[in-house]
């Protein structure tokens, strides 16, 4: 995490510099997305690796439902079970739910706030490779004698080497604190992108609703995961060298533990929530035409959010047996976060209020969302009644409680973003009829599988349970779960073949802005070109595309500016015919190269400077799981730990030659001023712009760039 | 020394501490991104000094702060780390008056007396070893050796970072427009000194109860 | 504009698509989520959290009931809104062009300070119960047992009554308990729904929770914490009785064991088997041995289940435990004896004595 201290050479690397490998340049290919540091394409490899990491984990998910459709089930043996259950929590939250928000940060961010990239180009690829490196780590446990099993929360002792001998709480630790490594240097790199780097005009309250979602939930993973990070470290030194932090023979406290993983695990809901919050704010103006009802509240209160987030973890832990003092403050302060949270909730539904409602897709799941996080939110609040509390936890009405916040909330957000911006990063649009199959068996099978789990839970069924007694009286909603969670799988194959289906035989251009859309994002072709936009967007309003294509009457009406057009109608999506290239009728701009299809002009010939692909962001993060596995079966025997200096060496040597390397390779010059090898930052001013400097391209790495 | 910077391409010499241009705090991206980053080490040294402070006291057996620590010595060791950020100081002050000579040994009196403090902790560590109190030992043991483990191994990542810019600036590829470079390590290392008075006086000088 | 024309068609349809398969799905589903919630609710649950048996369940009950229905409200407003609103404002026309709102500061206030209003009201109501439920009895009427939870069973031990059972806890009604927890390895928490909420059971710690029943029955619970392999198999009973049959329940269970009488050989081997096998060791049998592994066997034959209370007590159920605890309860840490039939036999016939 040190490498943005790397220090850097002061003159550009010379052509005949050769550092340790040569400047990767292959402009198409595997390479290409191997070395990329493009933050679309770093974007698109997240959700991709995610929606991977997604099927894995809701085949978890069928196995654990198979398991529990009946009463003594043998589909998995207790051993394999707890793994199962392990994983799913695990994958869920840190390789899917994390990493998909981060696939829409890392594209959408630059693009919302009219940057260029980035603020650390080739630290955002190493983000991902670590990201991705930590679940292939994590998984090859299951090759390896077996994954996790101590539950995604991991209490101690239960994961100590007395009752958890084998190496499957060692890949936990280890992939935890990986995947923590590149959660918080992408979130470093987003607060940074976010503060630095906004267009010239947009000042922090003309910023997008998606772009605030994204800056509060990267300061949160900014400063929760360190707190993680220093459990499982303890965690580690205990298994590893026989430390006592949570050996009770010794002294030590396992409710260390909890307060630590819940100091972390509770800002960590927002973390998976408050990007899907985000997405949605973007959604339901869109197609209701109508901005977002009280922009300045919603922004306060996921700012209220953040905060009160950090004063809440005490609410995991109520039947700890903490004493009533601390019992009482906690549930308090639980009851109160579910004020911004509701203030959030009649804000959506007053921004559709009198609007102009347009049912695609993803304004579909946006209402989803709405419905479905709402009950999530209720029960959260019956939890913040401790007494009760003790009846609830660690029963599947919690189970019901998280998923209806995750998956009705997260998952439903998330699943409207991919509709909505689908056709800008891949420049088609996704079929609206499989879309609206796929919705609604989303919606009843999700209802389906979660709602029973409410009562299944009250009837006392607890969690992370393999077997169950027949006499519980929960057999009949236990199978409705099941039998709700296949459609949910049928609804995710409904949206892979619509992937499929939309980008092969059935393909609709979707033009620069198919839905008549506010943000910048919108401006610029589907998918956009390497550079984003041909020229910094100067911003003079929130919506600043939306007031570019209409104003309002005396009577706050809308009323288009020069005879522009609303976005295609429902049925035109619906058939797909809508989509002839985007008018730019009204002058926003990029229609010229609207669909991609015809040539972009390259960086070079606009004379914008970007940063060049590099080898080592993925060499530095490959180090970082070589010495886990060395630390790892260290532990058994100590020549392995000759693994772990090879990958420190690894480390060294790719942190070395990375700093070694500029940012961006010095083109020809074709001006005096590019001499300098220094790519200007992007948020410019308008002066600037307006004296025609070309190079808006992203700071370097680590001030990697050569002055 | 001028010679340095006579290697650099000339137009970089008259850009300021913001690398000449622009951003929205007004802060370079790389100090802004050090900046972030600090705020971050404070929640994992409040977590690690936090459960120190839990566990002060609460050992069952083996050797405790009264038996083990010394303080004078300590003392010393202490007064060391906090003279290499006034050597730290003066580096930064060398660069951004062109100085290059005087940043070079500045920079190298800084990672030396880093390095004596490094010293010192080893010479602590396998003093308290040889007296029997081990990382096993007791939850003493445990928080006492991870905590300051932990704030050695920031110090040490902050003497390579000052070598590699002392090198750098002997290969005169550290301008005096890269100041800011300097200014960057030198935020990192005064966050350890002053994380190191909080352990100080956490760890050595309140009193525990047993 | 023009391509737009034919495309109204297309929206025609859609009146028709609605109502058919989205409501009657919805339906469907509501309809038996409501039909297997019922016929599940045929039998009696025993684990039933909406069931309140005793004076401390009835209050936290009483409690939540309330925050139940408040929660119901909201629910049913915002869905409804959200219902009204997609009904109501669904696009017509391309041309619409609603009034631009950009926020309603009034409003926002509203929906702050009343949620805010409605939860200090409920807070004060918790705080107050939370006071309440942590008052720990003391006096000659309170009954004190102390729990400890075991890899994978329960520990009942009842402090200066010389009583030490398993997996099924005695209590008179209408008595207040204080129990006092402790764990001997991980984390467990101990919970009969219909009597108290859950308390965790932590190494290193003692905690204490007050558990009361109205009337004799037999209430069921189990370990709610994730506590390893068999945590699904970590199950306990409560046995609330009337005085008359707890005094006798005590007066059983402090009486020393009962010797094997000579004329049952099986027994007589049993006995010597389960020294030289091992189990004594593991297992307390008072007078006779002393482990504290396992369960105390001193009154084996007063307790209906055993195993984490997920086997009924009987000849049948032993044997198989005794070929291979590890096969009928994962983990089990007793291991597989490779005890011949015979010597099951035997050890059967030995604990059968165990009255």
């Amino acid at each position: 995490m040190t490498t943005v201290l790397e220090p850097t050479p002061a003159a550009p690397a010379r052509s005949g510099d050769p550092g340790l490998l040569r400047r990767p340049t292959h402009p198409t290919g595997i390479w290409s997305w191997v070395t990329t540091v493009d933050h679309k394409r770093i974007g698109v490899l997240y959700g991709v690796t995610a929606f991977f990491f997604f099927l894995v984990g809701g085949g978890e998910a069928l196995l654990i439902r198979l398991q529990l459709a009946k009463p003594n089930g043998t589909v998995l043996s207790a051993e394999m079970y707890n793994q199962i259950f392990t994983m799913h929590g695990t994958t869920m939250i840190f390789l899917v739910v994390m990493p998909i928000s981060a696939a829409f940060f890392n594209y959408l961010v630059p693009l919302q706030v009219g940057a260029r990239d980035v603020a650390f180009p080739r630290l955002n690829a190493f983000s991902y490779w670590t990201f991705l490196f930590g679940g292939i780590f994590l998984y090859s446990s299951f090759l390896l004698g077996g994954a996790p099993d101590g539950g995604w929360f991991g209490y101690a002792p239960n994961t100590s080497i007395t009752y958890s001998p084998g190496h499957n709480i060692d890949f936990w630790v280890f992939g935890l604190l990986i995947l923590g490594i590149a959660s918080t240097v992408g979130a470093l790199n987003l607060i940074v992108t976010l503060l630095n780097m906004r267009a010239p005009g947009m000042t922090l309250m003309k910023m997008p609703v998606f772009s605030w979602m994204t800056l509060i939930s990267s300061f949160l993973i900014l400063f929760a995961m360190p707190v993680i990070t220093v459990a499982l470290f303890l965690l580690m030194f205990d298994r590893l060298f026989g430390s006592n932090f949570f050996n009770p023979a010794a002294g030590g406290d396992p409710v260390l533990w909890q307060h630590l993983f819940w100091l972390f695990g509770h800002p960590e809901v927002y973390i998976l929530i408050l990007p899907a919050m985000g997405m949605v704010s973007e959604i339901l103006p869109v197609f209701s035409r109508k901005p977002l009802f009280g922009y300045p509240v919603m922004v306060f209160s996921a700012v209220a959010i953040g905060f009160m987030g950090w004063g809440v973890w005490v609410h995991h832990m109520f039947s700890v047996g903490l004493g009533p003092v601390a019992v009482s403050a906690f549930s308090v302060s639980t009851m109160f976060i579910a004020v911004p949270t509701g203030v959030k909730i009649f804000n959506w539904l007053a921004t559709i209020w009198k609007g102009s409602l347009r049912f695609t897709t993803a304004m579909l799941f946006a209402l989803g969302f709405i419905g479905m996080f709402t009950i999530g939110g209720l029960s959260g609040v019956t939890h913040s009644i401790s007494p009760h509390d003790r009846q609830q936890t660690d029963t599947y009405y919690v189970v019901a409680h998280f998923h209806y916040v995750l998956f009705g909330g997260a998952l439903f957000g998330i699943m409207g973003g991919i509709y909505y911006w689908f056709p800008k990063i891949f420049g088609y649009l996704l079929n609206e009829r499989l879309g609206k199959l796929n919705f609604w068996t989303w919606l009843i099978g999700f209802n389906m599988t979660f709602a029973p789990m409410h009562l299944i839970g009250l009837r006392g069924m607890p969690r992370r349970i393999y077997t169950y007694d027949s006499s519980l009286g929960v057999n009949g909603l236990n199978m409705l779960a099941t039998v709700g969670s296949f459609i949910i799988a049928f609804s995710v194959l409904v949206f892979l073949y619509n992937v499929l289906y939309s980008c092969t035989r059935h393909r609709v251009p979707a033009g620069a802005d198919p839905w008549d859309a506010r943000t910048l994002e919108w401006m610029t072709s589907s998918p956009p070109p390497d550079y984003n936009f041909d020229e910094v967007p100067e911003v003079h309003s929130l919506d600043e595309l939306w007031h570019r294509k209409y104003s309002e009457d005396e009577n706050g009406r809308l009323v288009p500016i020069g005879g522009g057009r609303a976005g295609p109608s429902e049925a035109d999506l619906l058939t797909g015919r809508a989509l002839a290239p985007a008018g730019d009728g009204n002058g926003h701009g990029t229609g010229d190269h609207a669909r991609g299809r015809q040539p972009h002009p390259t960086a070079h010939e606009l004379g914008i400077h970007m940063p060049s692909p590099s080898y080592y962001p993925i060499l530095t993060a490959l180090a970082i799981p070589i010495i886990s596995y060395g630390f790892l079966y260290g532990r058994t025997s100590g020549s392995h730990y000759v693994v772990t200096v090879l990958g420190i060496l690894l480390l060294f040597g790719s942190l070395y030659a990375w700093g070694m390397e500029p940012s961006a390779e010095p083109e020809e010059p074709h001006d005096e001023h590019h001499d300098d090898g220094q790519p200007a930052l992007v948020g410019a001013t308008a002066g600037e712009l307006e004296a025609g400097e070309g190079d808006q391209a992203p700071d370097g790495d680590d001030g990697g760039a050569s002055a | 020394m001028t010679t340095d910077s006579a290697t650099v391409a000339p137009p970089a010499a008259d850009h300021g501490e913001s690398h000449g241009h622009v951003t929205n705090t007004g802060l370079s991206n790389e100090k802004l991104a050090m900046w972030a980053f600090l705020g971050s080490e404070c929640l994992l040294f409040g977590a690690l000094i936090s459960t120190y402070f839990l566990y002060r006291g609460k050992s069952i057996s083996g050797p405790t702060t009264k038996q083990i620590y010394d303080i004078p010595y300590t003392s010393v060791s202490s007064f060391v780390l906090l003279m290499s950020s006034l050597t730290m100081v003066l580096a930064l002050a060398a660069i951004q008056r062109g100085d290059h000579r005087r940043l070079r040994v500045w920079l190298v009196c800084t990672a030396l007396l880093g390095a004596s403090f490094i010293a010192g902790q080893v010479y602590e560590f396998t003093s308290f070893i040889r007296e029997g109190l081990t990382i096993k030992t007791n939850l003493f043991g445990s928080s006492f050796f991870v905590l300051t483990g932990f704030h050695g191994v920031h110090v040490t990542l902050g003497i390579i970072m000052l070598l590699s810019l002392w090198n750098l600036s002997l290969r005169g590829k550290l301008p005096q427009s890269k100041s800011e470079v300097v200014e960057i390590a030198g935020l990192y290392w005064h966050f350890v000194d002053v994380v190191w008075i909080v352990i100080f006086t956490v760890v050595y000088l309140i009193p525990s109860g047993k | 504009m023009a391509v737009r024309e034919p495309m109204r068609k297309g929206d025609s349809v859609r009146p028709h698509l609605r109502p058919t398969w989205r409501k009657v799905a919805l339906l469907t589903v509501a309809m038996a989520f409501l039909a297997v919630g019922c016929a599940d609710k045929g039998s009696s649950l025993p684990q039933d959290a909406l069931d309140p048996q005793g004076s401390v369940a009835k209050q936290i009950n009483n409690l939540a009931m309330p925050v139940f229905v408040v929660a119901g409200i909201v629910f049913v407003l915002v869905e409804t809104l959200l219902v009204v609103a997609a009904l109501k404002f669904r696009r017509r026309s391309d041309d619409e062009a609603p009034v631009q709102v950009h926020g309603n500061a009034r409003l926002e206030l509203t929906w702050t300070v009343l949620p805010a209003l409605t939860l200090a009201v409920i807070g004060i109501f918790t705080v107050g119960t939370i006071i309440d439920i942590n008052k720990i009895p003391k006096g000659p009427d309170v009954l004190e047992v102390t729990v400890v939870g075991h890899q994978w069973w329960w520990e009942f031990d009842y402090p200066g009554k010389h009583i030490k059972t398993a997996n099924e806890l005695h209590i008179p009604i209408d008595t207040q308990v204080a129990v006092t927890l402790k764990s001997a390895d991980v984390i467990h928490s101990f919970w009969p729904p219909k009597l108290a909420g859950k308390i965790d059971v932590v190494p290193g710690r003692i905690n204490h929770m007050v558990v009361n029943a109205d009337k004799a029955a037999t209430y069921y619970g189990q370990c709610a914490e994730f506590c390893g392999q068999s945590h699904a198999n970590m199950r306990l009973r409560v046995v609330a009785q009337t005085k008359a049959d707890w005094d006798k329940w005590v007066a059983d269970n402090a009486a020393p064991p009962a010797e094997p009488s000579a004329s049952d050989p099986d027994a007589v081997a049993g006995k010597a088997l389960f020294r030289s096998k091992g189990c004594a060791s593991c297992h307390t049998i008072n007078g006779y041995s002393a482990g504290n592994v396992g369960p105390n066997l001193t009154h084996l034959q007063q307790r209906t289940v055993f195993a984490g209370a997920i086997f009924d007590l009987n000849d049948k159920n032993l044997r198989s435990w005794l070929r291979n605890p590890p096969a009928e309860k994962p983990g089990s840490i007793m291991p597989n004896l490779n005890l011949t039939e015979d010597e099951i036999t035997q050890l059967i016939a030995y604990l059968d004595t165990l009255k």
